[in-house]
């Protein structure tokens, strides 16, 4: 089935998310769609599944104009869609799963037999090794995602659209992933494969279209290299690598032992981990995410109840203490769902500036707000932090990732800090803003600070790691030094440790 | 050079757009609203924060509360029976009766222009301010609630338990006049907050929801009042019924403008509980952490806050607020003894006028007298035309149904919906297996 869309255009208020965008995907073709975090390539499939309806322009299925009014139609058209987030039901079986939203019954039960046997027809036909009464939940996320796969094709797709496939996958996972979409395209599905790695881009495209900014700026061949496609999806020629000086080494600040944490559910999620963090550097801990990297961070803090192990930090034992002592010990925390545990959106910019000083001098005096002196220090901050919004006054759910993000890092980092913990700390932001949060992260750590850098980007971990440590299901697999090759790395993420090796710690 | 770069990109161009505050996006589903114009932000403030809403939603219960005085006047039955006939006097009839209706109302509680001079005409709106007293204080307890994001609906046994504390040292301790009545308040609002308190208590150690918590204290209350009115210790012996004995004169709240006019030294303390709830939420540390907690709790957490602890102090706070509701009734509203009817509905009433106030402090000054007015002008209402007192708690509850329902009022008024995030919020809340 041939798919064309024809001058998509999507306003949101003043922001035109998608400008006339023109795109044609042809049968048994992969057509990857290229572009950085906000260029508006979400927002195009979303119009494309039905979710958002198009200010102006055609949908064409086969030259025929769709008119969708929800995801329910574009699937029955034809289209199929593996989100990013997978949308399982995580205590269902595979099958059950499969058959959600289109349930078959005879008699007035659910056919379960019809789609356990759907399931493996379509799992024998990719050779995908799906058992069709296996609980989601207990699934690997590269097996889920071919649940979510399994699920368009019971609905006969003939269009499937890969929304950032392979943000949650290893290395080894996505090429696997990367084998199943030429099977799909060889057996005739039109593919559109929505990335901003450009590995995977060059590895199984035929056709590349480069969206900036909800614009169609260029289309590529596969052959084209990196740097023009960098160059192309920016605007410029991009430079993540930053300036930094060499690493004076101190005694370690933060050491960390055999430490252990349980879930609520009694699973070991971290397992034995053993680090320690020098004053002045920079220790990255990569992996995919997901492999214990969150309760890690959230366990130096205080925030898990199930914590084994010593944390000291310059020789007193943090472990045992609330998280307001951790606050007050020096330790500046940057979490990574800035949204959920860093700000309160309705509260002001000055509000969130003083959140966790909420208890004594300067922002509060014998149980009153300072109100004149948190006006001085934010009016400060927001300048020196390059805060973009109307005024200090102005609530933090109105602002962007990137300024929100530096609500948070203004106000973490004009503490006294003894340690900085920075999970995820440019997750979602757009190049400039990552630019600046790179430059302070480093600038603390060239003021003597310890500093964690938790990453699921390759690319951050490496402009910033003096040191790396590879997290794999709740285990060091090994640190590593800060110039340790990508394919060593990457191995390291699947739990590998490559023979030869050099460990840096 | 294979890829097909366009030449028309002018790259300059859009590096400067990048750096464009509006062009600075985030990933995921969709774009963040960009900044908009400030007059744009007040009106979708003005919309968004309800006080138009607000309005609104207290006009249509108003007309609501005039169908239900038109249908049920017998005038008006009467001409309908003739409508084809003489459709004007049915129309009449339902002017007579709604315009009577409202302007009793009004007599009864803000102005009484019939009256022969105005120190008497002004004794409405004092009367109206004394039924106000309680809601006031006991709608800022479920503020406090509300803001901290805790759902207390326990008033009605904050109320009783207050109610039997400062009454019990008003009738039954002797000491001097003004030292009894502080004694008496401060009994009072011990009792309200330790009620509350177990609420914090529960809801902090067990993780009980308050909402359960607080409904079944409120039925452990009014049995626990109940029990006690029929035994010694609340029951006056001179009395058939389970009624407490008469405050003593040195409890009971002083009148302010002497004795022809009901408003007491009560309705000063709620205006200084007003202004307290007005600095806490608004100028202190402690209310800051409420803000916090009730917002997001989560990053509340994070930033160091103790919830745990914050729902104690939340409780607490709010019972004793609520509490002086009870302490009001004993002391300032109904000084002759008591039955286990002293919470009058003040309890549930109080939710009301804590959303109508939006659940600041000034606003719910505002809600309370307004609910103060139409409780003290229905009696009058009752008396004058003869409707019946019923239509003012339909009239509330249906301004608690429009305010529970902006999306209504909004399509009643074809007002656009300023809540456009509710687009990206929903394409989020997708069930997500990890």
């Amino acid at each position: 089935m041939k798919l064309e869309l024809r001058g998509i255009t999507k306003t949101f208020g003043a922001l035109v998310a998608n400008d006339h965008i023109d795109l044609t995907v042809q049968p048994g073709e992969i057509h990857c769609l290229l572009g950085e975090n906000g260029a508006g390539k979400s927002t195009l499939m979303n119009i494309l599944y039905g979710l958002y309806r198009a200010d102006s322009g055609e949908i064409l299925l086969d030259d025929v104009v769709q008119h969708f009014s929800g995801p329910g139609d574009a699937a029955r058209a034809g289209i199929g869609m593996v989100h990013q987030h997978f949308m399982l039901i995580p205590v269902f079986t595979v099958a059950e799963n499969v058959m959600l939203g289109h349930e078959e019954s005879k008699f007035g039960f659910l056919d379960l037999p019809a789609a356990r046997a759907r399931v493996r027809e379509i799992s024998a036909r990719f050779g995908f090794d799906v058992d069709p009464d296996a609980l989601i939940e207990d699934l690997p996320v590269g097996v889920q995602q071919r649940v979510e796969i399994i699920k368009a094709l019971s609905r006969e797709a003939k269009v499937l659209v890969f929304d950032e496939p392979t943000a949650v996958l290893t290395p080894q996972e996505t090429d696997e992933l990367m084998g199943i979409m030429k099977q799909l395209k060889d057996a005739g599905a039109a593919i559109v494969f929505i990335t901003h790695k450009l590995r995977e881009v060059r590895e199984v495209a035929d056709k590349i279209t480069v969206i900036r900014l909800g614009k169609v700026v260029g289309e590529a061949k596969p052959t084209a290299t990196n740097a023009e496609l960098a160059s192309l999806m920016v605007g410029r020629s991009i430079d993540l690598t930053i300036a930094k000086s060499k690493v004076k080494a101190k005694e370690p600040a933060l050491v960390v032992e055999g430490l252990t944490i349980h879930n609520a559910q009694g699973h070991v999620v971290v397992n034995n981990v053993s680090f320690q963090v020098r004053a002045g550097e920079i220790l990255a801990v990569a992996g995919v995410q997901g492999n214990g990297q969150t309760e890690l961070t959230e366990a130096l803090l205080g925030l898990q109840d199930r914590v084994m192990g010593t944390i000291d930090l310059d020789g007193k034992s943090i472990r045992h203490l609330p998280i307001h002592k951790v606050l007050a010990e020096g330790v500046g925390f940057i979490p990574e769902d800035r949204q959920e545990d860093a700000l309160i959106a309705e509260f002001s910019i000055a509000e969130n500036l003083m959140l966790d000083r909420a208890d004594g001098e300067p922002f509060v005096r014998h149980g009153a707000l300072q109100l004149a002196y948190r006006t001085k220090f934010a009016t400060d901050k927001v300048k020196e932090f390059d805060v973009r919004a109307q005024g200090i006054d102005e609530v933090v759910g109105s602002l962007s990732g990137g300024n929100q993000q530096k609500v948070v890092l203004a106000r973490e980092l004009s503490r006294t800090l003894r340690l900085f913990v920075a999970a995820q700390p440019t997750r979602g932001l757009d190049v400039g803003s990552i630019e600046f949060v790179h430059e302070r992260i480093v600038a603390t750590r060239d003021a003597g600070v310890p500093v964690i850098v938790v990453s699921t980007e390759l690319d951050e971990v490496l402009a910033l790691a003096d040191r790396i440590a590879v997290m794999y299901e709740g285990r060091i697999v090994g640190i590593v030094s800060g110039d340790t090759p990508r394919d060593v790395l990457g191995l390291m993420m699947a739990g590998e440790l490559p023979a030869g090796t050099k460990l840096a710690a | 050079m294979s890829a097909e770069l366009p030449a028309t990109v002018p790259i300059a161009e859009t590096a400067t757009k990048l750096a464009d505050p509006k062009f600075d996006l985030t990933g995921g589903e969709a774009p963040p609203e960009p900044p908009a114009p400030r007059a744009i932000v007040a009106l979708r403030e003005a919309l968004n924060g309800s006080v138009v809403l607000t309005i609104l939603a207290v006009f249509v219960a108003l007309v609501v509360g005039a169908i239900l005085i038109a249908s049920t006047n017998t005038d008006v039955q009467t001409a309908a029976g003739y409508f084809l006939a003489r459709p004007g006097d049915t129309l009449a009839a339902i002017w007579q009766s709604v315009a009577g209706a409202y302007i009793a109302i009004f007599r009864g509680g803000v102005y009484d222009f019939t009256a022969s001079n105005f120190g008497t005409g002004i004794a409405s709106i004092l009367n109206s301010l004394g039924f106000a007293t309680p809601l006031i204080a006991a709608g800022l307890g479920i503020a406090v609630g509300f803001r901290s994001g805790v759902f207390n609906i326990g008033g009605t046994g904050m109320i009783l338990v207050a109610a039997a504390c400062a009454g019990w040292v008003g009738f039954a301790v002797s000491l001097p006049p003004g030292i009894h009545m502080i004694v008496a308040v401060l009994a009072g609002l011990v009792g309200g907050g330790f009620w509350a308190f177990l609420v914090g208590f529960l809801k902090a150690r067990t993780g009980a929801h308050e909402v359960i918590v607080t409904i079944m204290l409120n039925y452990i209350a009014l049995y626990l009042i109940d029990y006690l009115l029929n035994s010694p210790v609340l029951r006056d012996p001179s009395s058939n019924a389970p009624v407490s004995p008469s405050e003593k004169p040195t409890a009971v709240f002083f009148h302010l403008l002497g004795p022809s006019y009901s408003l007491n030294f009560g309705f000063i303390l709620v205006i200084g509980a007003t202004i307290f709830c007005w600095w806490l939420l608004g100028r202190s540390s402690l209310g800051f952490k409420f803000r916090a907690v009730g917002e997001n709790p989560r990053a509340a957490r994070v930033a160091g806050i103790h919830l745990n602890r914050m729902y104690i102090y939340v409780m607490v706070i709010s019972g004793v607020l609520v509490g002086f509701a009870g302490v009001y009734q004993v002391l300032g509203q109904i000084t002759t003894g008591f039955d286990r009817g002293i919470d009058a509905g003040i309890g549930f009433t109080a939710i009301t006028v804590a959303l109508l106030g939006r659940s600041r402090p000034w606003g719910v000054f505002a809600a309370g007298i307004l609910f103060g007015i139409l409780q003290a002008g229905s009696y009058t209402m009752q008396a004058d035309q003869g409707v019946n007192v019923n239509v003012l708690p339909v009239i509330q509850s249906v301004i608690v149904l429009f305010l529970a329902a902006p999306p209504l009022v909004r399509a009643i008024f074809r007002l656009p919906d300023p809540d456009r995030r509710r687009a990206r919020a929903m394409s989020k809340k997708a069930v997500v297996a990890k």
